[in-house]
């Protein structure tokens, strides 16, 4: 391809679907409903490109939020998938449902007795983790690739920082506790846990804690004030001129020269 | 096997892979292709940049800020009609009552519920989606605050106010530089699992433009594990705290004095209104990528279309910045599944370089955002190198293969773990070979005016996060959004709280300045028919949108 002169066009229709030349069509059950869509979508476009506008089972379209949770067969297979519609390519033969609410047991863990330890706390808050029968449905389930059963298991065994860890990528979906037969609402239980073991079993920040007390007594409000009365050039001055903290520097280590505005 | 690439792109993808031992060679020796001078930039901004550019943008009619040219998309969402002129609603009867209205549930809309519910307000929180459904949840990199012993909030501001090329307002910087740490402390406090050293220290990094190291993270998930936290900690308190899914905010109400004194709620499974009378409102509705400007793909969640603007605009609201706006230089422009979604800033960190279609550098990988999206828009479309994809759109090499080459074989799959899963779903492995991309937009760098207390000019009515603008001036650092929404929201819950507990509350609702600003409309010319706000984005194809008869909103 040269250089024209001219300017070249390109296609801009944010996230509409634009089927390539001569794509291939695959046909999707939509709860049950044929739709001819081209094939490589995901379940989330292929749904578009067939005519839904979302309400609910869309989010960050990107695998993160959780929004749209999806489980589907294929004809003449018995097995059920499971998958986040934002992030699974529609297949010839699919017959899909999208989970976009799942109602799940929440306990309100504000005012657990933290004199407990907090494998009791999470024990007191979810006692049907007990329940669990070791089946491995949610583990299987997961669109993150989570080892849910694992962090069930953990809690059981009192180990809530490892349990906290291993359930760290959970979007909250819900599609584990769909399917659980011990009727366990696992993202809760895991969500609990994690600001437990954040908040109980992890040394606080020293550095933090004396920052937040010079701000509080209020250490900075006239320096920030000054800088707010000064005009462009000095600013600039200010701005090319100030130290940079070395990118290899130990935490702690590095010290700026000028340390008047500490 | 690479079988999510075409023939036709594997055969270019060989001239990206003919010019890489010599580019690797340049690299291990330090040399890259050549920054631009500040003479430079002005010329490939003023050429290419949307920002810069007459085309697609037009001036205001009418309200507050006439005469401003902003994004058409824009444009026609402030100079539209609301939906409830013909809608009969009686405000005199209110279908909810609460102290402080919260629109929006992302992490600004949460943090300003959590504030003022502390203060002991009771608090209705209304969301278009879920709660939690933001683009908070999207922002992987992480959170900046002043908390390390070499560093303090006056750095921070300096670090700010240059990023943002000193046109920021002061203020608003001060307010956030100096609150930093104390948000940082209260996420802790929350029970945050922020990445620490075994005795509790933070772990740090640099960010763009940082001079000390406070990019305080969670993983690659940051902004996810905020909202995660913080919404769990506003279920605790769902005696104090009312969440309303599904339920976006449409217009705001006012009294007589110009006071606002609550909104109208839609709900999207009803499609009824209720009439919701509060003491102070606080807008967190976010960004506008779902806008798509000039046809522009994005990075934002499916909510992100700017109603508190609009509502807020059509009340009689100032704006501010507006003209602004953050594209994201290697947004996915292949394969179609992925368009618009980020790529992150570390690709190009750990040595990643941009190709144009004969293989060739064409930019210094690192340039200010906005000048590396205008440099790849010069290179596809005025200069006619870049690769177009079977869809018809255009984009650049992004040469990920060469960071294993420079830093050994699974760094790529180490460091980017989410990327490398995200393509290699489609049969591309970006260890092997190299990502198209395009610039996308990212984030809305003006909206709401607000001062530090969080107030809008117009009384009772208070604003947090994307949906405002000053904080950032005209350009905005990484690690300082989720700082913005966390610090301006929970000010204004607490200012909010504040001002109810002095007696400043509104008197009867009225919603008179929809047919005020409707008839203004009309005089000045402009009406053309279109309700707002948008509320939800619609990517029906033209086959389909020329089947369907409920078709209204303006889409791309």
């Amino acid at each position: 391809m040269e250089a024209s002169g001219q300017k070249i066009e390109t296609v801009m229709v944010g996230d509409r679907t634009i089927p390539p030349e001569g794509a291939r069509y695959i046909t999707i059950y939509i709860m049950g409903q044929a739709y001819q869509v081209p094939e490589t979508l995901t379940i989330l476009k292929a749904m578009e490109f067939a005519g839904y506008q979302y309400k609910r089972g869309c989010g960050c379209r990107g695998g993160i939020c959780g929004a749209c949770g999806t489980v589907y067969r294929k004809q003449g297979d018995h097995t059920l998938h499971t998958g986040l519609a934002c992030q699974t390519v529609a297949e010839d033969d699919m017959i899909l449902a999208q989970i976009p609410f799942f109602p799940a047991n929440r306990a309100d863990h504000g005012g657990v007795d933290t004199s407990l330890s907090p494998d009791e706390q999470i024990a007191t808050l979810y006692p049907e983790i007990f329940r669990c029968v070791g089946c491995g449905t949610c583990t299987r389930t997961c669109p993150m690739d989570i080892d849910v059963m694992g962090y069930i298991a953990h809690f059981k065994r009192g180990d809530v920082m490892r349990g906290a860890k291993t359930s760290f990528d959970c979007i909250m979906c819900g599609l584990c506790v769909s399917r659980c037969p011990a009727n366990i609402s696992q993202m809760n239980v895991a969500m609990a846990a994690r600001r437990i073991a954040a908040g109980q079993m992890t040394p606080r920040s020293e550095t933090t804690k004396n920052r937040a007390e010079q701000v509080n007594a209020g250490r900075y409000e006239e320096m920030l004030a000054e800088l707010g009365q000064m005009d462009k050039e000095e600013l600039k001055t200010l701005y090319v001129e100030r130290e940079r903290e070395p990118d290899l520097s130990l935490p702690g280590e590095w010290m700026p020269h000028d340390q008047t505005k500490l | 096997m690479q079988e999510g690439y075409t023939p036709e792109m594997l055969e270019l993808i060989k001239r990206v892979e003919a010019s890489r031992p010599e580019r690797l060679a340049q690299s291990r020796a330090g040399k890259s292709y050549p920054a631009m001078s500040m003479d430079d930039r002005d010329v490939v901004l003023n050429a290419f940049h949307p920002d810069y550019s007459e085309e697609g943008r037009r001036a205001l009619g009418i309200g507050q800020n006439q005469g401003e040219v902003y994004p058409e998309e824009l444009v026609d969402l402030l100079e539209s009609r609301s939906m409830l002129e013909s809608v009969s609603v009686d405000v005199t009867q209110p279908d909810m009552e609460t102290d402080v209205l919260v629109i929006g549930g992302g992490g600004g809309g949460t943090a300003a519920a959590l504030a003022a519910a502390g203060e002991g307000n009771q608090v209705l929180l209304a969301t278009k989606l879920r709660h939690g459904d933001s683009n908070t949840v999207m922002a992987e990199g992480g959170i900046q605050g002043a908390d390390q012993e070499p560093d303090s909030p006056y750095y921070h501001y300096l670090d700010v106010i240059g990023g943002g090329h000193f046109t920021n307002e002061p203020s608003l910087v001060a307010a956030m530089t100096n609150d930093a740490p104390l948000i940082i402390e209260w996420l802790e406090s929350l029970g945050m699992m922020f990445d620490k050293h075994p005795d509790g220290r933070m772990k740090v990094r640099h960010g763009g433009g940082t001079s000390r190291k406070r990019m305080h993270s969670s993983g690659d998930m940051t902004g996810a594990e905020i909202m995660r936290v913080v919404r769990d900690e506003a279920r605790n308190r769902a005696e104090q705290i009312k969440v309303l899914e599904f339920s976006p905010a449409v217009e705001l109400l006012m009294d007589d004095d110009g006071r606002c004194a609550g909104a109208i709620l839609h709900n999207l499974e009803t499609s009824t209104f209720q009439v919701v009378k509060a003491k102070a409102v606080i807008i967190a509705t976010g960004g506008t990528g779902r806008l798509h400007y000039r046809g522009f793909a994005c990075t934002n969640h499916y909510g992100a279309t700017g109603d508190g603007l609009v509502m807020a605009y059509r009340a009689g609201a100032k704006l501010g910045y507006m003209d602004s706006v953050q594209y994201h230089p290697t947004g996915t422009a292949y394969p179609e599944q992925n368009v618009g979604l980020l790529v992150t800033e570390k690709v190009r960190g750990l040595g990643g370089q941009l190709l144009n279609i004969n293989g060739e550098q064409f930019v210094f990988p690192l340039e200010p955002r906005d000048v590396e999206s205008a440099a790849i828009i010069r290179e596809c479309t005025g200069e006619g190198r870049g690769v177009r994809t079977p869809t018809g759109r255009l984009g650049v090499w992004l040469d990920s293969p060469l960071i294993d080459q420079l830093h050994g074989e699974g760094t790529v799959q180490r460091e980017l773990p989410a990327k490398y899963i995200q393509f290699k779903r489609f049969g591309i492995d970006i260890a092997k070979v190299p990502m198209l991309v395009y610039p996308t937009l990212h984030y809305q760098n003006g909206g709401i005016a607000i001062n530090d207390l969080g107030e809008s000019t117009i009384p009772g009515l208070y604003a947090a996060g994307e949906t405002t603008g000053g904080v950032h001036g005209h350009n905005r650092l990484m690690g300082n959004s989720l700082l913005d929404i966390l610090v301006f929201g929970r000010r204004a819950g607490l200012n909010a709280a504040k001002s109810i507990a002095g007696g400043e509350v509104p008197g009867a609702p009225n919603m008179e300045h929809l047919q005020s600003y409707g008839e203004a409309l009309a005089d000045a010319g402009l009406d053309r028919g279109v309700l707002s706000p948008m509320i939800l984005p619609n990517y029906a194809t033209d086959e389909i949108r020329k089947q369907r008869w409920d078709v209204q909103s303006p889409v791309v």
